[in-house]
Formats: structure tokens, C-alpha cells, sequence
């Protein structure tokens, strides 16, 4: 069963002066999340992600197409008790401890104080935060706010959890346990649907992804099946007692040529030049040390996508580093 | 508890953790300070000086509460975002609206509660006779804070904090004259005055029917009826400008 369906959701927004064309946010976007599985939805700022997690949680009317969580129709206040969010970069009532924040969310969700407590423990148990239980909420760091964001998230054991940008402001410890914890929840029957422009933490736990420029569905699928359709492998080639200083054969095979000291990587486009390459090599007296195929990644894909459509990656999204 | 109680205990819990209960300390200082002042100054009619001023000084404080507040009840939530992880519970905007305005009223009615307190401990420390009528002074006084939230919280639900602002200090300025303004231009020639004199005396809530603290100071008892009819009238004002707050806040995007 599909748990989140959008069809043709546009939305546009007035420009405010009179002759300008209103800014499209979204442009038709058609996705579905099927039930169990942790999707990831990529883009760079501005491609409508946010957009999409709104209208989806009824915080945003879409000026056109429709939304659907759990087969009603996205805003409807009763399937919100099936639902868990976390805004990217949460900003919570800080006047708040830990336990009366999350006591808060979960009165609001419709739980009784009994089971109320009793998930209070769990979770903050669960995001690591047992001893900062009593103190407020302005006394945490971002990494802290992030995790009990996602506690506050998961409070009334949703069905169908949705997540912007959950990675953002953790370390790598704290990523790693969002990581695990995402995993765990699939393990558990749910859905995840989190949005992120970090690549690395998509290609490791998501089942499938949805990429997302301009406001407009440009790939979705699982990631191998994503990669292997639309890339060719690349190619790193290491050798040793070669000057590549002047070779025009080789720099015309390769994408990219690193002279180190005596050693020299070089990169080709495909496997295809590899024979060339290596003949080259030892024409040259050269000594070859590795020929390593290079796996295409949901980077290229990413950047070929980006790159037919216009966008300027961040160097952010290169690296796939949270900043 | 039903949503909206939630909501608006953790509203008023914001209030007490932000110490807008502070103000007290500036009522009390203003109210005792100004009463030793004063007593000393008036020869004959300090007991009408005091209940004067413990009157004034409640509403006053009462009413700046309500608008500032007020305006940024619904406004800051949206600015901070907090709203997004509210809005993404199984509660409607509505609740939510209603929620926060009965928080800043509970948070009002506490404030009050302890402001009269004080107004009533002054009275007893300068020998002046407590009256009945202040309590229905103070009760009118308390529908006139309701009244000015819900024009502060109405004017939030689609203005930014600034215009908010200057819109219910300017309906609270205007909600006090509309009587006299219209006694003033019932003589006048001038059609497009009056018509938008009447418009004003329509639209704004007259805010002078629930002011008897003149009289209330010097014992004169309001009639009950009276008290009565001017609670109904601002509460039900209140009630519809809440009403109007929910439909635009239902149209919203965040």
C-alpha cells in the first residue's frame, strides 16, 4: 500500500508585484512512498523539498494537484495522529525541560499521562539524552535539540514518520545514531520519509529516493536501480616511474591526471580506455599499481541531474559532509 | 484535557517561565508609591485619589499585557516556527487559536488577581472604605482586557507584530472616544464625517461602557443590569473577533 501519493501537487507563490510571474515552488511533483519502506528525498535549497513536507503535513495549501498520507487526503487532522515530523532545524518552546516538552507533544497527540510517561523514558532513553531529562530546552545544543526533536517526533508511535533535513547539526556520532535509529524504525513496520541534501546518508539507509530540482520529480527509485541505469563506471589507474608531463595520449584518455612525486593517478571516464591506457603505461616504462573500477554513486547522479538542470551544487553537496 | 487546554496551560506557562508576572513588581511599586505621594498631596479627597489610582493602574497594566502580549501570541509562533510541530498534531487551527487566547487570558486573569490583591492591601493600609463598586469596576475592567486580546490576537492572525501593534492601540484609543466622537459630529454638516464617525462607533467596540471607575471610586454602585448587559456586550465582541481570527488563521500558510 502507498502511504504518501502526491499527483500534479503545484504549488506557486504571488511574486507581490503586479507584471512578475509568481515564483513556482513546485511544479507538478508525482511521487509515492510505499508502506515500510525509508525514502529519501533529495535536492539542493530552493528545489521544494520543504515545500513538499509542508503541504503534505497541511501547513501549506497546494495551488493545484493532490496530496494523500495514508490514503486521506494530505491536512486532515485525524491522520495526523498517525503521523511523526521533524522541521529542519527545529525551533521548540524553549522555556520547556525535555520531559515537559515531550509530556506536551504527547497530551497533544492524545496519550494519557500513564503512557505518557512511559514513552517519555523510553525516548529519551532512545536519543540519549536520560540525563538532560529535567533541564530546559534553551540549555541544549543544536546536536540535543535535533535529537529530541526526533523524540517529540516519535512520541505517539506513529505509523508514517517525516523527517527535514534530521541530520543537520549532528556530529558524526549523532548521525550515526539517526541512521540506526531510521533503520530501526523500518525494522519496526515503519515508514520514513526524510529529505536531506546529504548524499552519503541516502545511499546508505534508504530503500528507495526521490531527487527533486526546480520544484519538479526529476528521478525517484531504488538507488542501485538509479545508478546503474544512468551511469558508466569510471576508472582510477595508479602507476609508478611515469611522467605524464606532456603525454597528450594519456591527457586526452583521461578526465583527470594527478602527478604526486613518482606516483601518478589517472582518472578515465570508463572502462573502456583501459587497455589503451595500460599500453600506454608500459610503452613509457612505466610500473603499474592498481586498477581500481570506480563505482558511480548517486553523487553523479545527483550532479547530472543538477547539471541539466541549471543548479549550482553548494560544495556541501559535493562532499556529502553535514556542515 | 482536550487539546485546547493543552495549549493554553503551556501558554500560560509560558508567561510565568518568560516573567511577564513581573510586571506586578512595577504595579505594586507604582501603586504604593504614588498613593504615599498623593495622600500627602490631596488634603480632602485622598480616599478618591487612591481607589483612583489602584483602578487606573490595573487597567492600564492590564490592557498593555493584553495588547503586546497579545500581538505576538499567534505571530511569534509562527516566526520561530513552532508552529510547524503543533500544526502536525491531530488538533485543528481553531483549537490552536483559541487555545492560545485562553492561555493569555488565564495568564491575564492571575495577573489581575494579584494586582487587585495589592489594590485591596493599599486601600487597607490608608484607611479608604472598600467598596462594591470596585469589584464591578474591576470586573469591567477584566472584560476590557478579553476584549483587547481578542483585538490583538485578531489583528495577529494576518498583520506582522508592528501593524498588529499600532492597530489595537488604535482600536483601544478609538474603542474610548467612539461615544464622544459622535456627540461631537451629530451637529455636523459634513456627510462623509459622520458617515465614517458612525462607521468608527459601528465597527470599534465601545470601550467606554465598561470604564465606570470614576464613579466606582467614590462608592457609587453600578446597577447590576447594567454590569451585566456591558460584560454580555464585550464578550460577545470578543467572541466574534475570535471567530474572525480562527477563519483567516484557518486560510494561512506557514
Amino acid at each position: 500500500m502507498d502511504v504518501i501519493v502526491t499527483d500534479n501537487l503545484t504549488k506557486s507563490y504571488a511574486s507581490g508585484w503586479p507584471g512578475r510571474p509568481p515564483f513556482v515552488a513546485l511544479d507538478g511533483l508525482c511521487l509515492t512512498v510505499r508502506r515500510g519502506e525509508i525514502f529519501g528525498f533529495l535536492g539542493p535549497n530552493g528545489a521544494g523539498k520543504t515545500t513538499t513536507l509542508k503541504i503534505l503535513l497541511g501547513l501549506v495549501r497546494p495551488t493545484s494537484g493532490q496530496a494523500y498520507l495514508l490514503g486521506q487526503p494530505a491536512g486532515d487532522v485525524a491522520t495526523r495522529r498517525r503521523i511523526g515530523f521533524l522541521p529542519e532545524s527545529p525551533y521548540f518552546y524553549d522555556y520547556l525541560t525535555a520531559e515537559e516538552f515531550l509530556g506536551f507533544y504527547g497530551q497533544l497527540a492524545g496519550l494519557n499521562r500513564a503512557a505518557i510517561n512511559q514513552r517519555v523514558t523510553d525516548l529519551l532513553g532512545l536519543v540519549g539524552l536520560t540525563e538532560a531529562r529535567a533541564r530546559q530546552l534553551r540549555k541544549f545544543s543544536k546536536g540535543m535539540l535535533q535529537r529530541v526533536g526526533l523524540a517529540q517526533a516519535l512520541i505517539h508511535d506513529p505509523e508514517l514518520i517525516i523527517l527535514d533535513e534530521p541530520m543537520t547539526g549532528l556530529d558524526p556520532v549523532g548521525r550515526k545514531q539517526v541512521r540506526d535509529l531510521i533503520l530501526s524504525l523500518r525494522d519496526c513496520g515503519k515508514t520514513v520519509f526524510f529529505s536531506t541534501h546529504i548524499l552519503h546518508d541516502v545511499e546508505m539507509i534508504c530503500d528507495r529516493v526521490g531527487i527533486v530540482m526546480k520544484g519538479r520529480l526529476v528521478a525517484s527509485g531504488r538507488v542501485d536501480e538509479l545508478v546503474r541505469q544512468d551511469h558508466t563506471q569510471s576508472v582510477e589507474v595508479v602507476c609508478q616511474q611515469l611522467n605524464v608531463e606532456g603525454n597528450a595520449f594519456i591527457h586526452s584518455l583521461a578526465t583527470r591526471v594527478l602527478q604526486q612525486g613518482p606516483q601518478c593517478l589517472i582518472v578515465l571516464p570508463s572502462p573502456d580506455a583501459v587497455d589503451a591506457l595500460v599500453g600506454e603505461i608500459r610503452r613509457q616504462g612505466g610500473r603499474l599499481l592498481s586498477v581500481t573500477p570506480h563505482k558511480a554513486s548517486l553523487e553523479d547522479l545527483y550532479f547530472q541531474e543538477a547539471t541539466q538542470q541549471g543548479a549550482q551544487p553548494l560544495p556541501y553537496m559535493i562532499s556529502g559532509r553535514a556542515s | 484535557m482536550g487539546a485546547i487546554g493543552v495549549i493554553a496551560l503551556n501558554a500560560f506557562r509560558e508567561s510565568l517561565r518568560d516573567k511577564i508576572l513581573y510586571n506586578l513588581v512595577l504595579f505594586a511599586g507604582l501603586l504604593i508609591g504614588l498613593s504615599v505621594l498623593l495622600a500627602d498631596l490631596s488634603i480632602t479627597e485622598h480616599h478618591k485619589v487612591i481607589a483612583d489610582m489602584g483602578l487606573a493602574a490595573i487597567n492600564l497594566i492590564g490592557v498593555i499585557i493584553a495588547i503586546f502580549v497579545g500581538i505576538s501570541l499567534v505571530n511569534k509562533e509562527i516566526e520561530r516556527r513552532t508552529i510547524y510541530t503543533i500544526m502536525a498534531r491531530p488538533i485543528s487551527r481553531a483549537a490552536f487559536v483559541l487555545g492560545k487566547y485562553l492561555g493569555l487570558t488565564l495568564t491575564l486573569f492571575v495577573n489581575m488577581t494579584i494586582m487587585v490583591a495589592v489594590f485591596l492591601l493599599t486601600l487597607w493600609l490608608y484607611h479608604v472604605p472598600i467598596q462594591f463598586s470596585m469589584f464591578q469596576a474591576v470586573l469591567l475592567i477584566f472584560v476590557e482586557i478579553v476584549v483587547v486580546t481578542a483585538v490583538a490576537l485578531f489583528f495577529s492572525t494576518f498583520s506582522s507584530t508592528t501593524l498588529s501593534a499600532i492597530f489595537t492601540l488604535g482600536f483601544y484609543v478609538i474603542g474610548h472616544l467612539t461615544a464622544d466622537l459622535r456627540t461631537v459630529v451629530a451637529n455636523s454638516d459634513s456627510g462623509p464625517v459622520t458617515s465614517l464617525v458612525d462607521l468608527l462607533y459601528y465597527l470599534c467596540p465601545n470601550l467606554e461602557m465598561l470604564n465606570i471607575k470614576g464613579q466606582a471610586a467614590v462608592g457609587i454602585v453600578a446597577a447590576p443590569e447594567y454590569v451585566m448587559m456591558a460584560s454580555l456586550y464585550g464578550l460577545m465582541y470578543a467572541g466574534v473577533l475570535l471567530t474572525g481570527a480562527c477563519l483567516i488563521f484557518q486560510q494561512r500558510d506557514f
